[in-house]
């Protein structure tokens, strides 16, 4: 299959030598994860190790699977290497809100509790690194659940108003715009400076991948000042890396604010399970919160560093499950809509990597549809909390590898950032600021065009 | 815009004929002949009419062990919620009596529900009634690691749980309890099996023997009333969570069996080799055995308090043996996965019924107590260790092997 779609690409360059033409076959390459690739697509989609890892590592990854999946109980307990959560947490495990490895949905009236979408919190200003200065009272993030005898931090509010627009056609639609606040705060007004940024749990699928691509390719493809003029200005973001102690490459998290998939993973035990690990070795208790910094702990660190390791293992390494249907007409049709409303820009289709020190992520020509760079993407979408070098307007452009298996394994299609979006056109529909002249073009597009857009975006 | 009816069609279609995808790459390669040309859509080869490749096994064949298979979860499930409403009953003359010996009695019960229920875990992980996203109740029923302080007392927090909690839990009701599970946006904290078998034996504090709780917890202890009001209704949620997922099975209704049963069979097929390749290497090898044995964490098993673990590796092997046979409890005799891989290829279903035997025979010899192997000083060479680490790999052998059976059906299936 591997000379198939190499012989597609060679003629499609030759072909359209002369413009920034995507080739179809990069559109419709079905091993979205190279070799890492598994041909799956029921509720264990997202949840598999990479199809080409070595029975060798397979211990890893079950380990790591495990404390992923399993509940952390509150220390001590007789399981004594699953305890320690919280004090304040958001979920009690990473498979609350990423479930079967996927994505989470907001609440809703139906479904209050559901778990998945956290408001990180700052103050104007940033840290001795150049992070977000954390809330006095509240720190970097809002926890609403915690163990009993310590209070949890307050509840997420979200009010929705509604955005009226149509195609160009005249077919109307309707967005709905949140508006965030922190309810029944227990520390006491957080005042008028706080800024809110709400985040959503991602699919967790080829992170190993993304981090395997070179510096370099994404620094190439970074346009900060639009000399190109095409009204795209994709950036990188610099922050501090946590495990190396220096400033490095963001990729990880919706602003890139994370430049590694251990630290990502050390900061999701840290703010939402309350775990503490190697990377974040303290409890995540703001220093009025004395309950919370009183409360016992479940051993220092809560996670211990092999353990730990075998985590960021299995992130690294869950699989990409194959694109499908390429060869339907209207998916195919979808892809060259896709490509020709210039969706391609940012989202592209096509990163090789470079060498990892797991193998079966070396060298992989994968197909995430993301170039790893901020993007402004306007007011609408802006949270207004700037992250490292992105601004309050920026976000890392998402990859889209999976997004068609959503609703099969997490039962909705909730997207973006915050999950505002019902389904992937209100997410196309959301795209402003750098993202508005393609957004322009799908306004102008027919019917059918459309739903060959949204077609192909579901076989991904 | 897909329609909702649309989409869930699509995903059915999809997730129902692996076989599709097969074509699919097959039809990319078309596709890249038609590249170098006109970009016309119109040119492009379709799936629509290789999609439905022939199924290489007997159709009618196929449906009988279809069939055989939704009998035998039936009466699987009907057979665990016997063993569980035994238990129940063993418990209501405990909580009415709480003696040394009422409990022995409610202990024994626990222990001998348990293993019919482990024998309906090859019916898990592919979204059926026991686990489907929406509202399966496998976490409510078989939820694990428990959080002790949620529900009771623990040595180092006398006064912890839900059980002394009269401001929030002023009345312990199973719709408390229940609710209380979603609490921390999960559903397995403080109810199932685990939750039982916690407030009969209370923690495993001893090294070489099971929990120790004494009957008083439940005469002269403080809250021994909620306390025995929590066991009850625990109890009573556990069997009307087996009941819900027995009644999906139940034959002659409009239920999901129904829809099992009638859906193209490959669909089926695959769900049924899912569950038990599923359960084989990930579940079983690797979170209930590999990671125990890896993290050498005494209590890092599924049933730590009453030292039940090793009857439930067991359960669960035979699960599988169970689903590969068509051998279910309670069930009349009929063909199993074994007797459709042979009509297509007998050296292989030999093979495979041969593994899934082994890896029996090797969790068998797995000494009880099983935490006894997980202890710092407990060697790798020695009888325990070896015979975990051994059926682990049997295990993993056994699910390649059934995997692969698969494929010769023309079924090809991932699992973890």
């Amino acid at each position: 299959m591997a000379t198939v779609a190499s012989g597609l690409a060679g003629c499609a360059q030759d072909r359209a030598s002369n413009t920034a033409r995507v080739p179809l076959a990069d559109l419709l390459a079905p091993d979205l994860g190279g070799d890492t690739t598994r041909d799956i697509v029921n509720q264990n989609a997202f949840g598999l190790p990479a199809k080409s890892l070595p029975g060798s590592s397979r211990s890893d990854f079950e380990i790591g699977d495990s404390f992923f999946t399993q509940n952390w109980v509150i220390a001590p307990a007789s399981t004594t290497n699953r305890d320690g959560l919280g004090p304040t947490f958001n979920a009690m495990a990473c498979a609350s809100c990423h479930v079967f490895d996927g994505r989470a949905a907001p609440p809703t009236d139906q479904d209050p509790e559901t778990p998945g979408l956290l408001l990180r919190l700052s103050v104007a200003g940033t840290d001795a690194h150049g992070a977000p200065n954390p809330h006095p009272a509240y720190g970097g993030q809002l926890q609403d659940h915690s163990i009993p005898g310590v209070p949890a931090e307050g509840k997420v509010g979200i009010e929705y108003t509604e955005v009226h627009g149509k195609f160009d056609d005249g077919t109307p639609y309707t967005l709905q715009k949140p508006t965030y606040s922190i309810l029944d705060p227990a520390f006491g007004r957080p005042g008028t400076d706080l800024l809110i940024g709400p985040r959503i749990a991602p699919v967790v699928i080829g992170m190993g991948l993304l981090e395997a691509v070179p510096e370099a390719t994404i620094e190439k493809a970074a346009d900060s000042k639009d000399n190109d003029g095409d009204g795209i200005s994709g950036r990188t973001n610099t922050v501090w890396d946590e495990v190396a102690h220096k400033k490095a490459l963001g990729r990880f998290g919706w602003k890139a604010n994370v430049a590694s998939v251990r630290q990502q993973t050390a900061g999701a035990f840290s703010g939402d399970v309350g775990i503490s690990s190697p990377v974040f070795p303290d409890q995540d208790c703001p220093t009025t919160q004395t309950q919370c910094s009183a409360a016992p702990t479940g051993g220092s660190p809560e996670i211990d560093q092999k353990t730990f390791d075998s985590v960021v293992f299995y992130t690294r390494v869950l699989s990409v499950p194959a694109a499908r249907d390429a060869g339907e007409p209207k998916v195919r049709r979808g892809a060259e809509v896709f490509r020709d409303s210039g969706c391609a820009s940012c989202h592209t289709p096509t990163l090789t990597t470079g060498t990892s020190d797991v193998a079966a992520l070396s060298n992989q020509t994968t197909h995430p549809f993301t170039d790893l760079l901020l993007h402004d993407m306007g007011p609408g979408l802006a949270d207004g909390r700037p992250d490292f070098g992105a601004s309050g307007s920026e976000w890392r452009t998402p990859p889209l590898w999976g997004i068609g298996l959503v609703d099969t394994i997490n039962g909705h299609t909730r997207f973006l950032h915050d999950g505002r979006a019902r389904n992937v056109m209100e997410a196309v529909l959301w795209h402003d600021g750098e993202g508005a002249a393609a957004k322009k073009k799908v306004l102008a597009l027919s019917a059918a065009d459309r739903t060959a857009l949204l077609a192909y975006l579901e076989s991904r | 815009m897909t329609t909702q009816e649309e989409r869930v069609e699509r995903v059915r279609s999809a997730a129902g004929s692996r076989v599709v995808r097969v074509v699919a790459v097959v039809a990319i390669a078309g596709l890249g002949l038609t590249a170098c040309g006109d970009d016309d859509p119109a040119a492009d080869n379709t799936t629509t009419t290789t999609a439905k490749a022939t199924p290489k096994y007997d159709a009618a064949l196929a449906q009988q062990v279809i069939e055989h298979y939704a009998d035998g979860v039936y009466a699987s499930y009907t057979a665990s919620l016997d063993a569980a409403k035994k238990m129940q009953t063993s418990i209501a003359s405990f909580v009415a009596a709480p003696t040394e010996d009422t409990l022995a009695a409610a202990r024994a019960a626990w222990i001998e529900a348990r293993t019919p229920y482990g024998q309906t875990e090859a019916f898990r992980f592919y979204g059926g009634p026991i686990d489907n996203e929406k509202d399966g109740p496998e976490g409510l029923i078989n939820g694990w690691p428990l959080d002790e302080q949620y529900i009771d007392y623990t040595v180092d927090s006398p006064t912890s749980g839900i059980i002394a909690d009269t401001t929030n839990f002023p009345e312990i009701t199973k719709e408390a309890l229940a609710d209380a599970n979603e609490k921390g946006g999960e559903a397995n904290l403080s109810t199932g099996w685990h939750a039982i078998e916690f407030l009969l034996w209370g923690q495993d504090l001893d090294p070489t023997g099971p929990g120790a709780r004494p009957a008083t917890d439940y005469t002269s202890a403080p809250n021994a009333e909620r306390r025995a009001t929590y066991l009850t209704e625990v109890t009573q949620l556990l069997v009307d969570n087996l009941t819900a997922v027995q009644t999906a099975w139940a034959p002659d209704a409009d239920n999901y069996r129904a829809s099992f049963v009638k859906q193209d069979a490959t669909s089926s097929l695959s769900d049924m080799v899912t569950g038990i390749g599923e359960l084989s290497r990930g579940e079983l090898a690797g979170e209930r055995m590999n990671v125990a044995y890896e993290q050498r964490d005494q209590e890092n098993e599924h049933s730590c308090f009453s030292d039940n673990t090793t009857a439930d590796l067991l359960a669960n092997a035979t699960s599988i043996s169970d689903v590969w046979n068509g051998t279910f409890t309670g069930a009349a005799e009929g063909p199993g996965l074994a007797a459709l891989v042979a009509q297509a290829d007998d050296a292989t279903s030999t093979k495979v019924t041969a593994d899934i035997a082994a890896s029996i025979a090797e969790i068998a010899k797995i000494p009880a107590p099983f935490d006894q192997n997980l202890t710092a000083d407990a060697p790798d060479d020695g009888p325990g260790r070896t015979a975990i680490r051994t059926g682990i790999e049997d295990l993993g052998t056994q699910t390649d092997a059934i995997v692969a059976a698969a494929k010769q059906l023309g079924i090809s299936v991932e699992v973890s």
